[in-house]
């Protein structure tokens, strides 16, 4: 597993970064955690010949909640979110997510904002900020912009982060009222990308759903936002009734396919049963406060 | 003051491993750490295809390269009459390909140049002109007229078809299935799985130009039988040949057979009078090196009302790959799968294999298994479990109604095996009980009314292992015995060096404790030698849980040789007759007075210093230890299952598994043993799997499609033991390194087959995968 030759650059700070970024436009390439890059360089099927890492940059590593949003810098790792007291106590949907990402040499190096980045279809973070409708900061060495998550992903691997952008900061609606999330992934060992994976998140407005955020993982060409079921469980209550129905409408939203993980009957089928679970299990956590 | 004294390490000590000092700190050899002055590094390029003829290869931009040294095609070769090279299993094999490339991976060129990034660069610039032949994925497609012929440069081979083999008696077992109330079948198909060792496989060859002295350093196995076969293959001159295997990053089969990579950095060293090292990585590994199983086989058993067996039948065919290279003894062509009749006393029994070419890679080690003993084993176990779902019968009782009686040992079954010795029915009561079996039958049959799936699954395996007898057992006509030699220094440490090799089994330690046994040196001072061909006495090396029945014996015959002698010195001291002399672990003394003794220690400094008149100097010997019969290890495990109607997940809930290797050496490395065999029978009843798409495509070319079970879903072991010692073995043990890879696959899945039979599913083929559990039950109307 060697990978071709590149040329390697660690700046000290974020400018620094932006202007190698933006010189090498053509060939450049950040390198955060390296889980998904440093595979492709191995296995050859990515060889850029310029790695500008991210690493050494200050203050990239914020995990905190702030102007009304929860606010995850670039650097902070799959492992930070495990063990942040902050998400378990507020978000449910990435606390429980962060232990099922890939497994823990992987979330000791790997960033959440890598596997943004870098939109495998079957990551997982995709989905939970599909289901928060979190935001985005992506900057370059001319200025900044913010990209809604569900506007952000673009097909497999691809994304609107021009080559010369560092997404800096993902933002959440910060927590208030009842409020529950889940997250529900198969695989088929620990360290497996998702077989399938369903997001949920659930505001409560008044005993009823005010608004409900549902996301699929490996179900498609990139993370599903499965915006039926999210509209048909507004102003609901929730009854079996209504999470079976907002099961099938995420069963109708994905668009998985055969493969050595499944038919895609068999993934359609995990989808409805993870949405039905994963309502149950979010709505408990609302009522709960947890 | 009480003084505790350390450990001896004698038989049944759990002392700690001594090597794993050296692992554990980071201070092991591997291959990969050894470097040579001058050393060249080589790089394999590989074909895409599964089936393609070679139109012509253009070397010229590799070679154009800064940094490369030389690039090696088939054609080069076959100038040295190199290009081909016998398997073990006498068949051929390219070593790079020069008419067609027969599977996806296989070595069609390798870039020799200073620097291992460079010739990897290099190797992607080599271009080579396919012409796309159809592929042969399936071997019952293979057999079928009209097929793509795969070996057609093979004079005689007009098929796919490789060989026929038979075991058992055809006639007697017809009748038995004449008489039978009933007949149980199973077909199922035991899927190509990976050793996948944590080292990969790698050789520095270091040939000097002016000596002709070859050293090899080798990721092997077998470096003694390695070392003969070099020198028929490549003609080198076997004295000048030294083939060192370093520490091992496991083996389990994958180390056994000799690849291509060696073969050319060998020749490349010798072309180039530089040393050549060649390391394979992962994806390597996986799609070429030597895979397991990949049997299709179908079972009859015939069966009585009441439950008893009359007789087996099972017909199988074997997907050898392009190249027939198991790894078996010669006179057997399926390996010892004529094991299949596992621990029941079937009165009749009949087996035929055969074997056929597909476009796929080569292998048929023995993964962890001794030589097809797996297959055989899952095969009998779980048709035993279709036949008590067929006449809803427990399990366990159908057992206990068919298996051997210990009054039966040594016992010969239909198949043409003599079991030493066995107690089938106290291993499986034994795990029956740990495990609480009547109350987790209660417990299923309340979840059962409430619609909820839970199994219990049960395997009662037998293994054979420790080949030979060597006029029955040979690799590639080396006879299957082997070889200790110990040496007793003048302070009374010793040095044993043995022709097996360790590949993380713990030899160091194991055998230092049957030196410890026999001439009560203590294991610490014993030190343990192997891999070395010019520093160790001949041996067929470490695979099918041989080392413990041959090496082991071995050891105990020459540490006794050394008790002889060491006897009569310990009489010339005691100034008594040599016929007075007791021995009691390392203290020789007179008859019925132990308060005056010597110790092995003084014994030994006499060896060299106070010799009774006429006696040569020394303390050391060698045995060749050619063994009577086989070992024949066995046990029970029971495995608790719960299934997710929803998504079909199944989780292990419980693992009892009740092993019986004969004597324990060292307890805990044996509990290792059986942990490690327990986690690689998970892995593959759950998940593991090499495939191919249409096109010979390998799918499971690395870990994330190549799934191996990590400690987080391996769930935790309860294991115990029952001693039955073989009659045979010196010490009355038995091999244990392949026992649970053997039996555990098949409680895996009777577990599932148990929570879902009464729903008429009866087979679902390994890897147990939730998506295939799932749509089993949808079939059946029974999903979430
Ligand atoms: C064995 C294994 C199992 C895995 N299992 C899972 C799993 O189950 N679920 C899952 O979701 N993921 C899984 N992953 C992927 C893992 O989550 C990666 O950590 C993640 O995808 C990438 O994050 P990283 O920081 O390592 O990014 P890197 O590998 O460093 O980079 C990935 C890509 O994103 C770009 N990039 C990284 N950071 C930024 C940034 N701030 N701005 C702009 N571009 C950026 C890089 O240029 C590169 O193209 C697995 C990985 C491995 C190796």
């Amino acid at each position: 597993m060697l990978p071709a030759a590149f040329e390697y650059a660690s700046p000290g700070t974020l400018d620094e970064a932006l202007a190698l970024l933006d010189q090498h436009a053509d060939d450049g390439k950040v390198l955060a955690g390296g889980q998904s890059l440093i595979p492709l360089l191995k296995l050859r099927l990515a060889s850029p010949a310029f790695l500008v890492d991210i690493n050494r940059i200050p203050d990239l590593d914020v995990l905190e909640e702030r102007d009304g949003a929860l606010v995850i810098g670039a650097l902070v790792r799959h492992k930070t979110a495990e063990r942040s007291s902050l998400l378990a106590n507020r978000y449910a949907v990435l606390a429980e997510a962060a232990p099922q990402v890939a497994d823990p040499l992987v979330r000791n190096r790997g960033t959440l904002a890598g596997s943004l980045a870098h939109a495998d279809p079957s990551g997982d973070w995709g989905s939970v900020m599909l289901a928060v409708d979190a935001e985005f900061v992506l900057r370059s060495r001319s200025g900044s912009r913010t990209v809604k998550a569900r506007d952000f992903f673009s097909g497999p691997f691809s994304t609107l982060l021009q080559p010369n952008e560092i997404l800096t900061e993902i933002r959440i609606p910060a927590r208030r009222g009842p409020t529950g999330g889940a997250y529900l992934k198969l695989e088929r060992k620990v360290g497996d990308f998702a077989t399938v994976g369903v997001a949920i998140q659930l505001q409560m407005d008044d005993g009823k759903v005010g608004t409900a955020g549902i996301a699929l993982t490996a179900v498609g060409p990139q993370n599903i936002k499965a915006t039926e079921a999210e509209a048909a469980l507004k102003g609901q209550t929730l009854n079996d009734k209504v999470i079976k129905e907002a099961g099938q409408l995420a069963a109708k939203a994905a668009e998985p396919r055969a493969d050595l993980r499944g038919s895609e009957a068999y993934k359609r089928n995990v989808v409805r049963i993870f949405t039905e679970r994963g309502l149950k299990r979010a709505y408990e956590r609302a009522r709960g406060g947890g | 003051m009480a003084i505790d004294t350390p450990p001896k390490g004698f038989i049944g000590e759990s002392i700690k491993r001594k090597e794993d000092d050296r692992f554990i700190r980071g201070k092991g050899n591997y291959l990969d750490d050894i470097s040579l002055p001058g050393m060249l590094h080589m790089s394999i390029l590989r074909s895409p295809f599964a089936h393609a003829r070679i139109r012509s290869i253009n070397t010229k931009p590799a070679e154009a390269v800064p940094g490369v040294v030389a690039v090696v095609t088939g054609a080069l070769l076959e100038q040295h009459k190199l290009a081909w090279m016998p398997t073990l299993s006498g068949d051929t094999q390219a070593v790079l390909a020069t008419d067609k490339v027969r599977y996806q991976g296989q070595e069609v060129a390798c870039v020799i140049a200073n620097d291992p990034y460079v010739a990897r660069d290099a190797a992607q610039l080599i271009d080579v002109d396919y012409e796309v032949l159809k592929a042969v994925v399936d071997p019952y497609q293979a057999l079928k007229p009209g097929a793509p012929l795969i070996r057609d440069e093979k004079k005689d081979q007009k098929d796919n078809h490789i060989y026929h083999w038979e075991a058992g008696d055809k006639a007697a077992t017809e009748a038995a299935f004449k008489k039978a109330d009933k007949v149980v079948s199973l077909e199922t198909f035991y899927p190509r799985c990976h050793p996948s060792p944590l080292e990969t496989c790698g050789i520095v060859a270091d040939i000097n130009p002016a000596t002709g002295q070859a050293t090899l350093y080798m990721t092997s196995q077998a470096p003694h039988a390695h070392r003969t076969l070099f020198a028929l293959v490549a003609g080198l001159p076997e004295e000048k040949i030294r083939i060192i295997s370093p520490d091992l990053g496991g083996g389990f089969g994958n180390k056994v057979p000799i690849y291509p990579g060696y073969v050319v950095a060998t020749a490349a060293s010798l072309l180039l009078g530089h040393p050549v090292k060649w390391i394979e990585d992962r994806s390597e590994n996986l799609i070429s090196t030597g895979f397991a199983r990949d049997f299709h086989m179908q079972g009859e058993l015939a069966v009585n009302k009441d439950g008893k067996f009359l007789g087996l039948r099972v017909k199988m065919l074997s997907d050898n790959g392009a190249f027939y290279a198991d790894a078996q003894p010669s006179k057997f062509r399926a390996g010892l799968f004529h094991i299949v009749t596992g621990s029941y006393d079937l009165p009749a029994a009949h087996v035929e294999t055969d074997g056929a070419y597909t476009n796929k890679a080569p292998g048929g080690v023995a993964f962890r298994c001794s030589f097809r003993v797996t297959e055989a084993s899952y095969l009998i176990e779980r048709l035993v479990e279709s036949a008590a779902v067929e006449l809803k019968m427990d399990p366990a009782e159908i057992r206990l109604k068919n298996f051997i009686q210990p009054e039966q040992f040594p016992y010969k079954s239909a198949t043409g095996f003599e079991y030493d010795s066995g107690d089938y029915p106290r291993a499986l009561k034994l795990a029956l009980e740990k495990i609480g079996y009547e109350q987790l039958r209660k417990e299923q049959a309340e979840k059962r009314k409430r619609g909820e799936l839970m199994g219990i699954g049960v395997a009662s395996f037998t293994e054979v292992v420790g080949a030979g007898h060597g006029t029955e057992y040979d690799i590639a006509g080396l006879r299957m015995f082997d070889s200790a030699e110990l040496r007793v220094h003048p302070t009374g440490k010793a040095i044993l060096k043995l022709g097996v090799k360790s590949q993380g089994q713990g030899h160091e330690t194991t055998f230092a404790q049957i030196v410890a046994e026999e001439l009560g040196i203590p294991a610490s001072d014993v030190e343990v030698q192997e891999g070395d061909t010019d520093n160790t006495p001949y041996g067929l090396g470490t695979y099918a849980s041989r080392s413990t029945p041959v090496g082991g014996a071995a050891t105990a015959m020459v540490s006794r040789k050394l008790r002889d002698k060491a006897k009569k010195i310990a009489a010339h001291l005691l100034e008594a007759s040599e016929a007075d002399i007791e021995f009691d672990h390392g203290k020789f003394f007179v008859k019925g007075a132990p308060s005056k003794s010597k110790t092995i220690q003084d014994v030994a400094f006499a060896a060299y210093t106070n010799l009774p008149e006429g006696m040569e100097a020394g303390l050391e010997g060698v045995t060749y230890y050619d063994p009577p019969n086989m070992t024949f290890p066995f046990g029970t495990y029971v495995v608790v299952v719960d299934i997710d109607r929803g998504t079909g997940q199944v989780k292990v809930r419980r693992m009892v598994a009740v092993d019986d290797c004969g004597v324990r050496i060292n307890p805990m490395i044996v509990e290792g043993q059986i942990h490690g065999g327990l986690t690689e029978g998970f892995g593959i009843a759950f998940m593991e799997l090499i495939t191919f798409d249409e096109q010979g495509n390998c799918i499971g070319s690395n870990f994330t499609d190549y799934l191996l079970p990590t400690s987080w879903e391996t769930p935790r072991f309860e294991t115990f033991e029952t001693v039955t010692p073989s009659p045979h073995h010196p010490i009355g043990a038995k091999g244990v390194g392949e026992s649970a890879t053997v039996g555990s696959p098949a409680a895996y899945v009777n577990a599932v087959i148990d929570a879902v039979g009464h729903l008429g599913i009866t087979n679902i083929d390994m890897p147990v995968s939730s998506d295939k559990v799932w749509t089993a039950l949808q079939e059946k109307g029974a999903a979430e």
